[in-house]
This record gives structure tokens, sequence and C-alpha cells, in this order.
């Protein structure tokens, strides 16, 4: 395969997916826009999670600073919300490189790393909730300004989609770019195995830092989208427990640690839980997080390198049907 | 902030600090266990003490049983009830890495939670009883009767699972199995059935805090949220598996609880009690009492 392969593939997919408002109706349109907000945020937690093998359970905090910026900057000085995208990523960049420094210098790992997390994007939970010129716990609307691309509003939903596609592609071509670079290659040798990679010379806790960094500025940047989108941010609805740890769902039932899997597990998964939420919601509530329940509990139990991995490694397999299956530890890469 | 408060607000704020201590203290047993054996860390702890809380307010509130008789149903069936999310979701994945062991537990937790809600919907549950009137007065400061039985079930349910890890066999080999599992085969002990046990165990002290929380707390989906935290912070506090320290863990998080809230505006005090929280995550991951391990 050559190597621009990948990249073909992606804006290859990414052009045939712009056809799709050709097809669907406003509630499909609107679950299509959902998806690709859920495959952004879990692409960039895949960053984190993904190749540095450092669950964070938290990446809601940076989602929450993305919308908060943006709809107080927007609210309060009627800005424009890509001068509140640069403050949203400055604010981002710079809590998660604090958060980075103070966790990864204490060489928190594994689980406590995951119970750190939880526990700040709970407290900024209860922070904002106390604070009203953030609108205290219900949150805040933002004003519908009119279809304009100057303030990233549209009439439609096909302006969202398409905004949401070009972040897709480019989340997925920054992810696959950096896959053949030094930075990636050191996280995942922190990530297989930490100490080996600090005695090769391998600056762990700084590559964990700017993998902090960089998935925290991209959720941070699907923060803002969101809250674009929706036009409200609420307390729990951007940051906390829940959030986050929808976040990484799809990366880890589509795939951890490869460029594909969080795209294929918000693909599976969002149409599946906005059809259950819709059909069942009245009647049945709470249908679509026992989904997401049983499909988490399913993917650990069966496939735990998700969807991705299961088919790498059946297409193995496939391949190698005699020999001895050759499994690495996150179950082949699909590139 | 609030710094002018009088010493009868501070002394009920201590004394109702002590009591939710306790509740802490005793719904954080049975997770010091889980983790301290099995090095598995249940995030579904806080969904099966919501299970527990149910199942005592249904005896209760439909079977007109005492709650501090339920318990006597609430134990065994949270007993078996761990054995058996065990023995279906988490012994199969036991050599699976601790990240994927989290998922699935959280997977778990999504369940339960969602479950109930589709079954019990999202109203707060809550009996009354002629307990809850109960109050004993010392000086300024009131105590609720059910609330100081809570404490009482705290103690004696640390104790009672100190003396069992201490002195029965069962104890023995769950301790051991918790030092070095390979060891602990090699000796003749059957590991899985002892992490079944251990595991069991740490669900039943959940029946029991359901009893014991269900005259004086509240019942819905998602009380396990919240609490299922509380529990984490009072592991940590205490060092995982240190029963001792997750008594002493609960009363510092039950009192910064109340004096928190004495303090800080609004739900702020709960900032305080992440605060503390992750510092602890920070500087001293191994507990309060417990010795750094080498």
């Amino acid at each position: 395969m050559s190597l621009k392969m990948p990249y073909i593939r992606i804006l290859v997919v990414g052009a045939l997916i712009c056809l799709l408002p050709l097809v669907l109706d406003t509630f499909y349109m609107h679950i299509a826009v959902l998806v690709l907000i859920w495959a952004f945020l879990a692409c960039a937690w895949n960053i984190i999670g993904g190749y540095a093998g450092q669950h964070s359970l938290g990446n809601g905090l940076y989602m929450g600073i993305g919308a908060y910026t943006v709809a107080y900057l927007v609210n309060r000085f009627a800005l424009t919300p890509w001068v509140g995208l640069l403050v949203a990523i400055a604010l981002s960049a710079a809590a998660a490189a604090f958060i980075g420094w103070i966790v990864f210098r204490y060489a928190l790992k594994g689980a406590y790393f995951a119970l750190v997390t939880i526990a700040l994007t709970e407290a900024a939970v209860y922070v904002v909730s106390n604070i009203p010129a953030l609108g205290g716990a219900g949150g805040m609307q933002m004003e519908y300004r009119g279809n304009s691309l100057a303030y990233m509003q549209f009439a439609g939903q096909s302006g969202y989609f398409y905004m949401g596609v070009l972040m897709v592609v480019f989340i997925l071509l920054l992810t696959q770019w950096y896959k053949s670079k030094r930075f990636f290659y050191q996280l995942i040798a922190v990530r297989e195995n930490e100490d080996a990679a600090e005695a090769l010379g391998v600056d762990t806790v700084k590559a964990k830092i700017k993998a902090n960094v960089m998935s925290g500025v991209l959720c941070a940047v699907g923060g803002v989208f969101y809250a674009q989108y929706f036009l409200y941010v609420g307390p729990r609805s951007v940051f906390g427990e829940v959030v986050s740890v929808q976040i990484l769902i799809y990366a880890i039932v589509g795939g951890l640690g490869t460029t594909w899997g969080p795209v294929v597990g918000a693909v599976l998964l969002v149409p599946l839980s906005e059809i259950a939420r819709g059909q069942l919601g009245n009647s049945l509530p709470g249908s679509q997080l026992l989904l997401s329940g049983v499909v988490m509990v399913l993917t650990m139990l069966f496939m735990p390198f998700g969807i991705i991995g299961a088919v790498a490694r059946l297409r193995q397999r496939w391949q190698h049907r005699s020999a001895t299956p050759l499994v690495d530890s996150q179950g082949g890469e699909a590139s | 902030m609030n710094f002018n408060f009088s010493g009868a607000v501070l002394s009920q704020a201590i004394a109702s600090g002590i009591m939710l201590g306790g509740l802490f203290a005793l719904i954080s047993i049975g997770l010091t266990l889980i983790w301290g054996v099995m090095k598995i860390i249940n995030f579904a702890q806080g969904e099966f003490l919501m299970v527990g809380l149910y199942l005592a307010y249904f005896l209760v509130a439909w079977g007109h049983i005492d709650p501090y008789i339920t318990i006597l149903v609430t134990v065994p069936f949270m007993f078996f009830f761990g054995i058996g999310i065990f023995r279906a979701t988490i012994s199969p994945i036991l050599k699976d890495p601790v990240m994927n062991q989290i998922m699935l537990t959280l997977g778990v937790s999504l369940i339960l939670q969602n479950l109930a809600l589709m079954l019990f919907s999202a109203n707060v549950q809550s009996v009354h009883t002629r307990y809850a009137t109960w109050n004993i007065h010392i000086g300024p400061v009131v105590i609720s009767a059910p609330q100081l039985i809570a404490l009482f079930g705290s103690v004696i349910c640390t104790l009672a699972v100190w003396y069992f890890l201490k002195t029965t066999d069962s104890g023995r080999a769950i301790r051991a199995s918790a030092q070095n599992p390979t060891a602990a085969t090699l000796m003749g002990i059957d590991v899985p059935r002892t992490y079944l046990l251990a595991f069991g165990l740490g669900s039943a002290t959940l029946g029991l805090a359901g009893s014991l929380m269900i005259p004086f707390y509240y019942t819905q989906p998602t009380v396990g949220v919240f609490l299922g935290l509380i529990m984490f912070i009072v592991v940590v506090l205490g060092g995982m598996g240190n029963l001792v320290g997750c008594f002493v863990g609960g009363l510092v998080i039950g009192l910064a609880e109340t004096v928190g809230a004495a303090v800080f505006p609004g739900s702020l005090a709960r900032v305080f009690t992440f605060s503390i929280f992750i510092i602890f995550l920070l500087f001293r991951p191994q507990g309060v009492l417990s010795k750094r391990q080498t």
C-alpha cells in the first residue's frame, strides 16, 4: 500500500459523506450532525486515551471549557464565535497543560489518573453551577443571529453538517499524519511499556503532557461546535462524568488507538441510541444509555480491541490460517 | 464565604459530619475490599448501593417490614447479586488490563442505572418510619437516631469484616489471594472462588447499607452516581484494602462535606471535597494510614 493511501481514503470518504444531505431528511440530518460531533470528540479523546494509553474519564472538562467560553463571549460581548474559538483553544490548552503537568509529574497512571480526571470534571460541574455569570445550574441559552458563517450559525442542519465533516476529516488527517511522526511513536511506547520508553530516552512526562494538551484542545473545539449547534450549554450537558464517558464509549467500541475506530464507533452507536431515544424515550426513559452500557460490556467481554481490532484479527486469522496467529497488543492497526 | 458562624453551628456541623462520615465509611467498605483483594475497581459499586436501597425501599414501603429487619433479606440478596454480576461480567476479564475492567464496570453501572430508571422512574423515593422523628439532643446538638444507628452499623460492619479477614480460614484465603494470587494457588487456595466470595461480601455490605440508610435517606436511579464518587474518595483517602483507613477516610469526607457546607455557599462545598481527593491522589495515593508500598 502506498504511503498516501490512508490520506486518500480519508478524503474520499469525506467527499462521499458530503453527498448525504441530498438524501437525508431533517431527523436523520440531526443524527448525522450528532454523529460528526461525537466522532470528532472521540477522535480527540483517542489521542490521550488510545495512543498514549492514559484513560482520561474527564475529557468533558475540556469540552465544557470550549462550550462555555464561546457561549459566554458570544452572549456577554456579542463577539463572533470565531474569537471565542481562539480563546477556548488558549484556555483549554492552558488547563490541559497545567493538569497534565501536575498529574504526570506525580506519576499518576491507570486507575488513579482516571479518578483524578473524573474528580476534576465533576468539580467543574459544581464550580460552573455556582457562577451566576455563567447561568448557574440552568446553563446558558445562546441567541440565534441568523444564517451566517461569521456567527457560525446556520439556518438548516446542512451548514453544521459540512462544518462537522470538515472537522472530522481534519482530525483524521491529523491523526494519520502524526502516526508516522516521532511524537505518536513516543506515545505508543509510553502506552506499551512506560519504563522501557523512559529507558530508551523518551521524555514520557513531556510526551503525555503534549498528548493531554492536544486531546484537550481538540475536545474544546468539539465543545465550541456543540454549543453552536445546540445554542445551549448546561453544566451537566458539557461537563461531568456522563458526558466524559460518552466521549470515550465510541472510541472504545470502535477501536482504541486506531485512526478510524472512534468514527466507526460513533457511526454505529450514535444513530442507534438516538433512534432508541426517539422511539422509546417517552415510554422507556434511559433506553439509549442502557444500550450504551450493554454495548460497552459486550465490547469488553468479546472484542476488547473494538470493532476495528476484531476485524483486523479476523482478517489476520484468514490470512494466516495455518500459521501461528500474530497478535499485537492492540489487535492490529487498520491504517 | 462565611466564617462568622457560631459555636452551635460548628458543633452541629461536626456532629452531622461524624454521622455522615459513618455512613460514607459504611458504603465504602465493599469497594475497599474488592479493590484491595482483586485490584479491580468496581465503578458499578454506587449502583449496587442503589439496588440495595431500592430493595430496602420496596420491602419497607410495600412489604411493611421494619427497615432494620429487612437486613435479613437485603444482605443475602446483595451477596448473590454481587456474585451473579461477578460471574457474568467481571470474572471472564480478570486478567485483562485495568482499564478494560474499568470500562466494563462503567458499562454495568450504566445498565443498572438505566434499568432502574425504566422500572422505577426518576422520582425520588423515600419511606416514612417511626424512626424518622427520633432525635437525640446533646446540648445544642441534635442527632437523628437512624443516623446514629447507621454509624454503629458502620463500626460493627468494619469490625466484623476485619475479624472475618483476620481469623477465619476464608478470610485468610482472601488476604493470601490479595497478596499473591500465584503463591495462594500453590498453597491450595481456590483463588477464583475466593475472589467470588470477596466480591459477594463487598456487595453484601451494600445490602446492609441500603437497609440502614433507607429510614433517613432516599433512593432514585442516580443516587449511586454521587455516592459512588464518595466511595472512591473515601477508599483513596484510606488506602485501598485498608478497613481502618476506610473508616477514617469516611469521617474526614463526612466532616469536609458538612463543615464545607457551613463555610462555602451553595454546592461549592462539593468542590472542597473533590479538592481533598485530588490532593490526596497526588501526594498520598497510598492513603492516610498505609505505608508507601515499594
